[in-house]
């Protein structure tokens, strides 16, 4: 009769099976289970092409500001999940990602760090959704202006074109007198922020210097690599004085190329998108005295903490913020104070503590450097605004003028009562 | 649409002069870029899809160049020259294999490699855009100033190089014996197999060729504009209008249609600044319409 081995192989196998499931739950459970419990914050941004340097420096807030969060211990032991994901600067994409987030991966919340284009239809995908979303890219007013465009779940971190518009406009104002620019062109990308932009600087420089005379505008497509159609018209028509919302690797290619043909030794270049290190250290010979707003620059506003908010950054990233990357670190600041007062993911219940808020902020220049969130339109007020003129090297910038945040806002009424968005 | 602008333009020696400087320069550029379009489809019979991620190549190769040498001229030279090593490797690995394929599979293929290489240059030299080249301290002079017209050197330097390309590649195709060949295998590549001379050499130096003027573009360009990827989208879709309104497989073609383009945009601005883009694809539709063949192509093409 044949021996019947105790050990056959069949139960060695079965044994051993059901040892190393054991072992490899008993590791993994609660690395799961943690994980289930993470606050999942969805992302969509630019991580590539010519505008990549949005979506990485936002990326490099958010993580900075969440490492230090979870460190801490995170919301009694919830740690912060942030998931991003690059649109490739497509609208469709972005919603689809946003939907993505909000019906496959279940976010608690969207910080939507998209371009204007993108964000308008996040806006649609969290207004249906009811996810609570903080905007922290777009600059396009209309995004919060519009009051049919509003959501209660939405909020915006983000500067917005009327605030600068008033705040450029009035620095331009003087500088009109000083220096007597009666003739202006524009070139603004051809989309909703550039078409924003430019309207709403002349309707404020109108208030502040009536009088001036619009020779043309340019529309170069966004992302457009070659300026010479435009550069040409500008040649050609000799104004005093440009306005220029392009931004990016785009600001850095139409001024490299309008510098050839020395356009800006007769003109005065207003670019208010010029004062990121990024752009600036990237033009090749950077003109002397073009103006800007101070988009992020460690030296505006001059304190101790913007000091140090860049000095972290920098000292982590090997690269200075941006002003993308300011408008995530207060967003995600004000979620993760919303977080603690609320001790939950309840989104009506985090939208209720982070509306009419104020906050201290490195970029803050309300009473004791604070920012707020304002209440009707949910949007940001008293961040730092200031113009100035470029140098060639670090600082970047020299002779900063801030804007005045009761001459912003008491004209911002004016132009909402004008679009009859009041 | 501003007819009294343009015309006012025409007879103003300022503007006639500037605009038709910027015309040549948008014009020329586009033509070394579209050339190899052509002749890649003139003799092989393929529509390289690719071209454009080959132009990108062009601008990251000649940045890198750059970036160790700091030397202008061997940036443009050395970046277009790898594009054309590459260009040899990606024929042999994998366009030969699709000659004789359905269009699709070709489309498909090329796409394949315009997105992996999209990717790849963002791997490699990430995903923030590089500043450009900048222009060598030679040509970093106050513009030249003609009848008020005002014109940098530089894009005059732009325009001599393409047109000495042009030479040169005119001067290969008629006058040597590899352009006899080139000709030769576009007519009738069995005869000339049957004769003994190996095609592959042929297409493999046609291709190479193409890959370098389209780097020799890429490279060119970023001495002026940002470089990123996917930038060779556009440029793509413009040289396919320049080889169908030129015509398929014309180099001459190529070189009148690219003029047109190169003028309409620059003189379309002042009159229809909102429409330069349209403009282009106007005149590509009524070539279609009015002589299907293009301006100096074959009527069975």
């Amino acid at each position: 009769m044949k021996k019947i081995n105790k050990y056959s192989r069949r139960k060695i196998l079965k044994t051993g099976t059901a040892a190393a499931s054991a072992l490899t739950l008993s590791v993994s459970f609660p690395t799961i289970l943690k994980a289930e419990n993470n606050i999942k914050i969805g992302v969509p941004t630019i991580l590539s092409g010519r505008v990549a340097q949005l979506g990485i420096s936002v990326s490099n807030a958010l993580n900075m500001a969440v490492d230090n969060f979870n460190k801490s211990g995170g919301l009694d032991g919830r740690n912060i999940e942030l998931i991003i994901r690059d649109s490739r600067a497509k609208p469709d994409e972005a919603a689809r990602v946003c939907r993505d987030f909000i019906n496959s991966e279940k976010v608690d919340a969207i910080i939507n760090a998209e371009a204007s284009g993108a964000s308008f239809a996040v806006q649609e995908v969290i207004r249906e959704s009811g996810t609570l979303c903080l905007h922290t890219v777009s600059e396009t007013s209309r995004l919060t202006a519009d009051p049919s465009i509003r959501a209660w779940n939405a909020f915006r971190f983000s500067r917005q074109g009327i605030h600068d518009a008033v705040g450029s406009a009035r620095y331009a104002a003087k500088i009109i007198k000083e220096k007597v620019l009666k003739k202006w062109m524009s070139v603004n990308p051809d989309y909703a922020y550039g078409r924003d932009s430019d309207d709403t600087f002349f309707w404020a420089l109108e208030k502040f210097s009536p009088g001036f005379e619009i020779l043309g505008k340019g529309w170069p497509k966004i992302f457009q690599p070659d300026y010479t159609e435009v550069i040409t018209q500008i040649a050609r028509e000799k104004p005093d004085a440009i306005y220029s919302s392009l931004w990016g690797g785009d600001l850095v290619s139409f001024i490299d190329q309008a510098s050839l043909y020395g356009i800006f030794n007769n003109t005065q270049l207003f670019a208010i998108n010029l004062a990121d290190y990024t752009t600036m250290s990237a033009v090749k010979n950077l003109p002397k005295g073009l103006h800007s707003a101070t988009r992020y620059v460690a030296a505006w506003p001059n304190t101790q903490d913007n000091r140090d908010y860049d000095n972290s950054y920098t000292n982590l990233y090997g690269d200075h913020p941006t002003n993308w990357s300011w408008e995530a670190a207060v967003g995600i600041d004000y979620l993760i104070s919303a977080l603690k007062e609320t001790g939950g993911t309840d989104n009506k219940k985090l939208a209720e503590a982070m509306k009419g808020k104020t906050r201290k902020s490195f970029m803050g220049v309300g009473d004791g450097n604070t920012v707020s969130i304002r209440d009707k339109d949910q949007t940001i007020i008293d961040y730092s605004i200031g113009w100035g003129t470029t140098i060639a090297n670090d600082p970047y910038m020299t002779n900063i003028q801030a804007a005045d945040w009761n001459t912003i806002e008491e004209l911002e009424k004016k132009w909402l009562a004008d679009k009859d968005w009041l | 649409m501003d007819i009294f602008a343009l015309f006012d333009c025409i007879i103003s020696p300022a503007c006639l002069i500037s605009q038709a400087a910027g015309g040549l320069k948008i014009g020329m550029l586009l033509f070394l870029v579209a050339s190899g379009l052509t002749l890649v489809f003139g003799v092989l019979g393929v529509i390289n899809f690719a071209h454009g991620a080959l132009y990108m190549l062009g601008a990251y190769f000649s940045w890198q160049v750059m970036s160790v040498t700091g030397h202008f001229g061997l940036s443009v030279i050395l970046g277009a020259l790898g594009v054309g090593i590459f260009g040899l490797l990606f024929e042999r690995a994998l366009i030969s294999r699709v000659y004789n394929a359905d269009l699709l599979v070709q489309i498909l293929l090329c796409y394949s490699i315009v997105l992996i290489l999209d990717d790849l240059v963002m791997i490699i030299w990430g995903d923030e855009f590089l500043s450009s080249l900048g222009i060598p301290e030679v040509f970093q002079v106050p513009p030249l100033i003609i009848f008020d017209a005002i014109i940098p050197p530089f894009h005059l330097a732009i325009i001599t190089i393409s047109f000495i390309v042009c030479i040169i590649l005119w001067f290969i195709m008629t006058k040597t014996k590899f352009g006899k060949l080139v000709r030769a295998t576009a007519n009738n590549p069995k005869m000339l197999e049957a004769l003994g001379v190996n095609t592959n050499i042929i297409k493999a130096g046609v291709f190479m060729l193409g890959s370098f003027l389209a780097g020799l573009g890429g490279a060119l360009a970023a001495s002026l504009s940002s470089v990123v990827s996917g930038m060779g989208n556009s440029i793509l879709i413009e040289s396919f209008i320049v080889t169908v309104i030129g015509g398929m497989g014309s180099i001459s073609g190529a070189f009148l249609a690219s003029l047109i383009i190169g003028m309409a945009r620059s003189f379309g601005a002042v009159a229809m600044p909102l429409f330069t883009d349209g403009l282009m694809f106007l005149i590509m539709v009524l070539v279609l319409i009015l002589r299907p063949q293009g301006l100096m192509g074959n009527k069975k093409q």
